[in-house]
Parts: C-alpha cells; sequence; structure tokens
C-alpha cells in the first residue's frame, strides 16, 4: 500500500515538474497573445468612447459595418486594396522567387555573393524600406525619374505615388523588392532536396529545362509552394508599416493604397479626421474581420495540404 | 548539377539585374547621406565630392539617437534572452511529456504562427495601461516575448525531438532531475536552434514599429523605429539629413548581416523549415 502510494506521488511530482517547464510560457503567451486576441472579439459587441466602450451591442457594429454606406465603402476599399495588395506579392514576389532559386540551384562562382544580395532587403525594417524608397521615387529629386530621364525615357517619369492608380502597385512592388529573398531561399531549400540523379536521369534522356522545371521540380516543389503561399497571404494580410512609411496612416491618394490595417488603425487605435477619438469597438470589429478573412485562408491551405499528404 | 554556356549566360544576366536593383537604392541612401543637398540634386549616384556628416550630426543631435538606440538594444535584448529560456523550457516539456495536455498546448502555441499578435492591439493597449506601463519600454517586452512564442516552441521542440532519447535515459538513470537534464544536457545541445530563434526574433523586434507606435509618445521611451519615423517627418525637406537618419538606422542591421549572413538567412526563413 505504502509503495503504490510512493509511486502515485512520484508520477504525480513529476507531472508538476512539466507543468512548471511549461507555467511561464502559457502565462505570457496567454495574457499577452491569446488573451488580448480572444478579447478584441468580445470588443467588437461594445459601443462607446474612449478606453473602455462599455455599452452591449451584439453585432451592432458588424451590421454598421456592412449596411451603413459611410463605413462599407472604406471596408470593402481596404479588402479589395488588400487582395490585391496579397495578389501582387503571390505573383510577382514568388515568381521571381521561384526563378531565382531555380537559377540559384546550380553550382556557379559567385553563388553565394547573389543570395546573400537577394535576401539582404529582408533584414532592413520595412519602415526604413518605405521612407527610403518614397525619396527614390520622389517626383522632383527622385533617382528613378532622373535615371529615366537619363535615358530619354522623359514620359515615363511620372509621380509614382501621387497617381490613385499607380500608388498601390508601385507600394507593392517596394515591399516585393525587400520580402523577394524569403521565397527565393524557401524554394532554393526545396529544389536542393530533389536529387540530381534524377535531374540527370531526365537530362540523358534529353529532356529541355523547361519540361525539367515544369515536369519534375514544379510538382516536388508544391509542399513549399503551399508553405510559401501561405506565409505570403498572412503577412501580406496583416501589412501595415511599409502604406504608413510610403501613403501615410490614410492610405494617400484619396485612401487608393488603404490596407485593412490602416483602417484598423485610423479606427481603432489614431482616430479619424478630426475628432482623434479612436472608435475601439468599430476597431476591434475590423480586427475580428481581419481574424476571419486570415483562418478561412489558413483552414482552407490545412484542408489542400492535408488532403495532398493522405492521397 | 552545373548550367551549360547558354543557361549560365542567362543566369549571370538575371542575377546581376536583380543585384542591381537591390544594392542601387542602398548605394544612393548611403553616399546620398554623405553630401550637402546641392550635391545630391546635382549628381545623386556619384561618391560625394565634398563630404559632410552634417546630416549625421543633426540626426544625433535633434533625435537622441543614443538615447533611441540604448532603448531598442535594452528592449531587444532583454526580450530575446526571456524568449530561449522560457521558450526553451516550454520546448522541453512538449518534446519530452506525453500527455493529451503537452499535445494541446503545442497546437496552441503553433496556432499563433498563423494568427498576427497585432489583431489584439486594441485590447494590449487597455492592458498596457491597466498596468501602468504606457509610455515606457517596459510595455513592449511582454508583448515581445509572447509573440516569440510560436515560433521559439516551433523551432525548439522540432530540435528537442531530434535529439536521441538514450541520453536523457542515462542521465536520468544516474539521477539527475529534468531540471539538472534540462540545464546541463538539452541547452548546450540546443545552441545552433537557440541561434536560429534568437536571430529571428532579434530582426523582428529591433525593425518593430507598430507596438512603438502605439505604446510610446515620451521621447525617453522611443525606439530607433519610431525615432526614425518621427524625424523622417520633420527632415522631409532636408536630403541629407533624411537620408542620415535612415542610414542610422538601415546600417547596423546590414553590417550585422554581411556577418553573420548564412545564420541571418536561417532564422528569418525558420517558420518554414517544417512546413
Amino acid at each position: 500500500m505504502i509503495r503504490v502510494q510512493e509511486i502515485f506521488n512520484a508520477r504525480n511530482r513529476k507531472k508538476i515538474t512539466w507543468v512548471l517547464f511549461l507555467l511561464p510560457a502559457v502565462t505570457v503567451y496567454l495574457v499577452f497573445m491569446a488573451g488580448p486576441l480572444f478579447d478584441s472579439l468580445r470588443l467588437s459587441l461594445y459601443q462607446g468612447e474612449g478606453y473602455t466602450p462599455t455599452k452591449f451591442v451584439g453585432l451592432q457594429n458588424y451590421v454598421d459595418l456592412f449596411t451603413n454606406p459611410l463605413w462599407r465603402e472604406k471596408f470593402f476599399n481596404a479588402f479589395i486594396n488588400t487582395c490585391i495588395f496579397f495578389a501582387i506579392h503571390m505573383l510577382v514576389q514568388n515568381t521571381l522567387g521561384l526563378l531565382f532559386a531555380n537559377l540559384l540551384s546550380a553550382e556557379f562562382k559567385g553563388r553565394n555573393f547573389f543570395r546573400t544580395v537577394i535576401f539582404a532587403p529582408a533584414t532592413l525594417s520595412v519602415l526604413v524600406t518605405g521612407f527610403l524608397w518614397t525619396l527614390i521615387l520622389n517626383p522632383n529629386w527622385g533617382a528613378v525619374n532622373k535615371a529615366l530621364i537619363a535615358m530619354n525615357l522623359r514620359e515615363w517619369a511620372l509621380p509614382w505615388l501621387g497617381r490613385e492608380n499607380l500608388a498601390l502597385p508601385v507600394i507593392s512592388l517596394t515591399s516585393v523588392w525587400q520580402w523577394v529573398g524569403m521565397p527565393t531561399v524557401m524554394f532554393l531549400a526545396g529544389l536542393m532536396g530533389i536529387s540530381d540523379e534524377l535531374l540527370e536521369a531526365a537530362r540523358i534522356d534529353g529532356a529541355s529545362e523547361w519540361n525539367i522545371f515544369w515536369k519534375i521540380k514544379f510538382p516536388l516543389l508544391k509542399p513549399v509552394i503551399g508553405v510559401v503561399a501561405i506565409l505570403t497571404f498572412v503577412d501580406n494580410f496583416n501589412a501595415f508599416d511599409v502604406i504608413f512609411a510610403m501613403a501615410g496612416a490614410k492610405g494617400e491618394p484619396a485612401y487608393s493604397t488603404d490596407l485593412l490595417a490602416t483602417l484598423f488603425y485610423r479606427t481603432g487605435i489614431a482616430g479619424e479626421h478630426p475628432v482623434g477619438i479612436p472608435n475601439m469597438g468599430m476597431g476591434a470589429t475590423i480586427a475580428t474581420m481581419t481574424f476571419f478573412i486570415l483562418m478561412s485562408g489558413v483552414l482552407t491551405w490545412l484542408y489542400f495540404s492535408r488532403r495532398n499528404v493522405t492521397e | 548539377m552545373r548550367w551549360n554556356k547558354v543557361q549560365l549566360a542567362f543566369t549571370y544576366i538575371v542575377l546581376a539585374v536583380w543585384s542591381a536593383v537591390v544594392m542601387f537604392p542602398i548605394w544612393t541612401l548611403i553616399v546620398n547621406s554623405l553630401k550637402p543637398q546641392k550635391e545630391i540634386f546635382k549628381d545623386p549616384f556619384g561618391l560625394p565630392k565634398t563630404f559632410t556628416f552634417d546630416g549625421y550630426k543633426a540626426a544625433w543631435s535633434d533625435g537622441r539617437f543614443d538615447l533611441y538606440f540604448t532603448n531598442t538594444l535594452i528592449v531587444t535584448f532583454i526580450s530575446l534572452i526571456l524568449i530561449l529560456l522560457i521558450g526553451s523550457m516550454a520546448a522541453y516539456a512538449l518534446a519530452k511529456w506525453e500527455s493529451p495536455v503537452s499535445s494541446f498546448l503545442y497546437v496552441f502555441f503553433i496556432a499563433g504562427l498563423m494568427i498576427p499578435i497585432r489583431l489584439g492591439t486594441l485590447d494590449l493597449v487597455r492592458l498596457i495601461k491597466a498596468l501602468n506601463l504606457q509610455d515606457t519600454y517596459w510595455s513592449l517586452i511582454p508583448v515581445y516575448v509572447a509573440m516569440g512564442m510560436p515560433i521559439a516552441t516551433f523551432v525548439l521542440t522540432a530540435f528537442i525531438k531530434e535529439l536521441p532519447g538514450e541520453m536523457f535515459e542515462a542521465a536520468k538513470i544516474d539521477g539527475a532531475s529534468e531540471l539538472q537534464v534540462y540545464s546541463r544536457i538539452v541547452l548546450p545541445l540546443m545552441r545552433p536552434a537557440l541561434a536560429t530563434v534568437a536571430i529571428f526574433n532579434m530582426i523582428k523586434i529591433w525593425n518593430d514599429f507598430w507596438f512603438p507606435l502605439v505604446f510610446i509618445r515620451a521621447e525617453e521611451a522611443r525606439t530607433v523605429a519610431l525615432g526614425v519615423s518621427l524625424l523622417f517627418g520633420q527632415y522631409r525637406t532636408d536630403w541629407t539629413r533624411a537620408l542620415a537618419v535612415l542610414s542610422l538606422a538601415a546600417v547596423p542591421m546590414l553590417l550585422l548581416y554581411i556577418v553573420l549572413a548564412r545564420e541571418f538567412i536561417k532564422g528569418l526563413t525558420a517558420g518554414a523549415v517544417k512546413g
């Protein structure tokens, strides 16, 4: 009887040890990440001014967001801009990344140098990159326009950040400039995992490099492509700094570069002009909608990647 | 594998063109920060003919960059130590404790990789106010530590799971407690994984602009990113100063990157290693 008791105690003690190992991490994560996230969902059910909206209104904020033309227009504008911002990254950044990775997957002189250079901007602060490109694209001094004029392409020297139809793509490409190293390195790791014999065999059989890429490498890269796609999605549906730096918190010109995160910032944190009082309930509603958009994207990805594994 | 001549030529052309696209803005940034305004307008691409450190001097005195750097260093350093310490402890338990609790917690931590902490900002603002930490850089540390947990547990748990189990068993038979196994065996072995986690979080924390923007107004508590954004707004028409401010923020990280490129690349892509 005593021995049973001892074993029981030993096991309990072990359990307590593990709990103690986990406790600090779980506490910080709960209090400063998971908790605030879920409490923000709750906050979206309240209205009121200042930091403690106290009036419970049910889903009224959501009703306002979707039916009040003022909010609806803002929200859908930001949503569509965010989709465009994401789509440009998906298409341009990840295609370039795939191209660079494929070129870098062979052995040649200078390979490490190129890899290092391509990745370098990813270590800079997004804010600094944004400000730097604002100066470079400036219509008066802007090095880009100076270079274009020097090449006799004066008609191409445009006010890159001043036109409504131009600003969002230009800012997206700036961001691509910064982040293209990430997919490059991930695809490169995937390509290095493909056996050389397989590729050699295909070459001996006379397959062109183009065919080898599409018929062998691309299908084998699918899991990596999935990971890159979901990371691109999460990062860009959450982008804020680059817009803040290049177009201000209002997404100039005329809200044409307003993203979900800048709308969230103006609504819930900074407060809209001219009153400058944050509307926390509505801010939380926008955050919650962003959360649901992210979740639906991630769950779709999980569903398809699981299905691919079991097939 | 090697490319044939034509493929190699194509490779060099594409990569050289992109490298030029990458280096051109960084080059313009650094050379022009050392030129007087007039020369920037006349000759924006060449090396400076009249060197001037006026931009840096002005930024340093107007912006108290010594203070911003100290603040950012303190925040980054303390956050990293805490992330590594409590992240590795949690990872050890997640990897070695076989129980539904630990499996659940693992998923719970990993979910944070996909959900940005920024969405909880409104509640964090209230929490920081309630803790009386607003307008201090201490407000940033718990948030960054929480933000670092998903990647830390993800990378470190995977690493510990791949260590040979016999080592732990042997130590335990010799009478070592879990705490001793963790501190004497696991921690030293985990160094490469800890470095990856540290670099990932270091870049994120050093460059973060969102939380300083939301939590901090007071000059004494500003970080480099916040200082840059405020000074850049002031200097918009003074190019020498504006570029000097940006160089101050960019050059330290770039230099560190040049020295530790391999580790940086590994660190920043850590979230995708395992998929």
